[in-house]
């Protein structure tokens, strides 16, 4: 009777959420952007590692230990990103995650492999879930950083691979947010394009300030100008939402190729430009993917969250550090990053995925996608438009890899 | 017009002509909505002699009331509630903050605004989050006004510029025209003449201070849905309008509206543009050889246009130190 009694209680216990912890959390320090330009995707992001943190927890944690978030603003300022660091490291965090904004990953990245390298046996790990400038895992690799969403130049290897078979793309306009990774989005298309359609014009190649314009109208005024039938655009958070309800604005038609149009505002502004399946989304997953694991964890996370699963490479990043973490039978850094050299993981959408050694790139797979109406199969729409993203097409692990540069120190 | 796919061709000569065409719609649009929010700014400067830090946030007010209050009554509504509302914080920021400060002097008034700058965002985002709003252009104006060149005009920005211009005809002549301008204008120079005449200062002040004010929250209602609702839209709006006031001349109606078409006119070109030093002095150009210059040589003016506004202030305050219309130097 007694040993049942102890049994059905150890059993329930955890269900009830009275989970004995280990003594000390795993705090995941959030840097991201909560203020400024970069406040909607960087507030979408805190809510989606939230809930993973949550998920995580009910199963009993990470080893016993407890995951919790600890939220930093950084305000997508890169010596903000700093400051903030220095603060989640004095406060015990031991893994940081970051995702907006190249030129604040790339003085993360060398913040922290600079840290480590002053403080034996308190190493920190940077957990990259979007700085997708290639450089992080090529000239600046470093130990320290692990990286879950495609590198820009995947991305565009994918999206030049798709849209070489249009030919109805004659002329492509560029337009990008004046960093980093803008600079790499612009350089990488002219290079790709002109490789795989040399009869496609650039007729025009814009850089303009990262998160700052607030009416794109006169930008649209010059694609127009311009003639193009394609718009190819790197832009994230208000300025790919911002550049899209321009052209709606204007009623400017033409095919987008994007990589976050997406992100928030982005889908209630292509609805009202009208251009059913003509903007197109670069992503490691989407909601009407057809994959059913995926369906069904999007729709337990929308009825949660309230928001989309924006970031599955954050799903993936959370399960394969618990992942790493168990495979190490520890929750030391060091440790768990040699665990997740190498490692081989199921991704959220389906397929496997591994983490290369020599850069520590995810490697995965690809989908295009395009946003218009929805088809019987595909139950999920964004922001209440009524329309949602439709499989175009999809990119297996082997075709989406790239080489690197990376020659990495190792400690 | 043309079926979409024969267009190019048979319109380029066009394209430049409607490049500038709908450069110029849309720099008097954004200069429009410029002086609208300059107005109460430049109004609150020519009467009282501070200079509102706290303005732009004003705006940021008058959009979030402006976006809640549609959503409880409806636009049109919140499009005269709202402005009260911002005017009457306004004038009680003027009653009970400003007139205690003001027998400190300038500088404590200037850092009063400062300061209230910085809580009014702290608590716009407490209340309503960082992130941006879906402040809805109303259903009433939401279709294309007309077409030029294929390019959509949006009813809904004309009604801005109407606005606007509605807005600085009524101010000239409430100001210039009317027994309140007089007293106004009067209580500025003669305070005390004006207090011994019968008429009570401090009370002139404060109305003006929340007419000014009113003005900026009016400007955030009917900017919200056309740019974006969100806590940091003060901030990034707040720096121009330094630019526009001084530019026009500090206190000068008639110049900060002149200033306002001029900066938006002139930063929407210099979007349009793709000229670099590069393309100007081709056969000199150092990234023929390996050269640190390289980077500035080929940064073209739409790169730079967002700084363009603040060279014009360097540059104005250097030929011209009290503004295009402005008579004092201050």
């Amino acid at each position: 009777m007694m040993r049942k009694l102890t049994l059905a209680i150890a059993v329930i216990a955890p269900m009830l959420g009275h989970v004995a912890w280990a003594e000390d959390a795993i705090k995941i320090g959030y840097i991201d952007p909560l203020s400024g330009g970069g406040a909607s995707v960087g507030e979408g992001g805190l809510k989606t590692f939230q809930y993973l943190a949550d998920e995580i927890n009910a199963k009993g944690g990470i080893l016993g230990h407890k995951v919790e978030i600890v939220p930093f603003d950084n305000k997508t300022n890169p010596q903000e990103t700093l400051v903030q660091a220095q603060k989640a490291i004095d406060g015990g965090v031991r893994y940081v995650t970051q995702g907006n904004g190249s030129s604040v990953g790339l003085a993360l990245e060398d913040f922290v492999t600079k840290h480590n390298t002053r403080n034996p046996g308190k190493e920190v790990l940077y957990f990259n879930y979007a700085a997708v400038d290639p450089a992080m895992t090529n000239e600046k690799c470093s130990f320290w950083h692990f990286r879950w969403d495609a590198s820009s130049d995947i991305k565009m290897e994918a999206l030049t691979n798709y849209m070489k078979g249009i030919a109805s793309i004659k002329k492509v306009y560029l337009i990008n947010q004046d960093y980093s990774f803008g600079q790499s989005v612009r350089s990488d298309a002219r290079k790709m394009l002109t490789a795989k359609r040399p009869d496609i014009q650039i007729v025009g190649d814009e850089l303009h300030p990262l998160l700052k314009v607030t009416d794109f109208s006169p930008y649209i005024a010059k694609i127009k100008a311009s003639g193009a039938d394609s718009v190819v655009t790197g832009n994230w958070g208000q300025d790919i939402a911002l550049l899209l309800k321009a052209a709606a604005d204007a009623g400017l038609k033409v095919n987008w190729y994007t990589y976050y149009a997406g992100g928030a505002g982005g889908p209630t502004a292509i609805k009202q430009t009208g251009l059913d399946h003509q903007v197109f989304q670069i992503t490691e997953g989407f909601a009407n993917s057809g994959n059913q694991v995926a369906m069904d964890y999007e729709k337990a996370f929308r009825a949660k969250v309230n928001m989309s699963l924006w970031y599955p490479r954050a799903v993936n990043e959370m399960r394969m550090f618990k992942a790493a973490a168990e495979k190490a039978n520890s929750i030391d850094p060091v440790k768990v990053a040699g665990a997740l050299e190498d490692l081989k993981f199921e991704v959220l959408d389906g397929g496997t995925g591994f983490m290369r050694k020599d850069d520590h790139q995810f490697f995965q797979p690809i989908y295009i996608s395009s946003f218009g109406k929805l088809a019987a199969n595909e139950p999920f729409d964004e922001e209440n438009t009524g329309w949602g993203w439709h499989l175009v097409s999809k990119i297996d692990t082997p075709q989406a890899m790239v080489s690197t540069t990376c020659k990495m120190t190792r400690p | 017009m043309v079926a979409g796919a024969t267009r190019p061709r048979i319109f380029h000569e066009c394209t430049v002509l409607e490049l500038i065409v709908i450069s110029t719609l849309n720099g008097v649009l954004f200069g429009m909505l410029l002086f609208l929010l300059s107005s109460g700014l430049t109004v609150i400067f020519s009467m009282m002699g501070v200079l509102n830090f706290a303005h732009a946030s004003f705006y940021m007010l008058g959009a979030f009331f402006g976006f809640q209050l549609t959503k409880w009554i409806g636009f049109w509504p919140a499009l005269v509630v709202a402005p009260l509302l911002v005017g009457a914080i306004g004038m009680a920021v003027e009653r009970y903050g400003l007139r205690n400060t003001h027998k400190h002097g300038h500088v404590a008034e200037l850092l009063l605004t400062f300061g209230l700058a910085f809580a009014i965002e702290e608590i716009v985002s407490m209340i309503w989050g960082r992130s941006p709003l879906d402040y809805r252009v109303p259903a009433l104006l939401d279709f294309p006004a007309f077409t030029v060149f294929s390019t959509n005009y949006p009813a809904y920005k004309i009604f801005m510029l109407a606005v606007s211009v509605a807005i600085f005809v009524a101010l000239l002549i409430v100001l210039k025209r009317t027994r309140v301008g007089l007293i106004v204008q009067a209580a500025l120079t003669h305070p005390h003449m004006v207090a011994h005449l019968g008429h009570n200062v401090g009370r002139v002040f404060m109305v003006v201070f929340g007419v000014g004010s009113a003005l900026a929250g009016l400007a955030g209602v009917i900017a919200g849905p056309a740019l974006v609702t969100q806590s940091d839209m003060a901030a990034s709006l707040g720096p121009i309008l330094f630019v526009v006031i001084v530019f026009g001349g500090l206190g000068s109606l008639p110049g900060a509206f002149i200033a306002s078409l001029v900066i938006g006119l002139v930063q929407t070109f210099a979007v349009a543009l793709n000229g670099s030093l590069a393309s100007a002095f081709g056969p000199l150009d150092p990234s023929a050889g390996p050269s640190a210059l390289a980077d500035i040589w080929n940064v073209t003016i739409a790169q730079v246009a967002p700084i363009v506004p603040y060279l014009l202030l360097v540059i104005i305050l250097i030929v011209r130190p009290m503004g295009l219309m402005g008579t004092r130097e201050s």
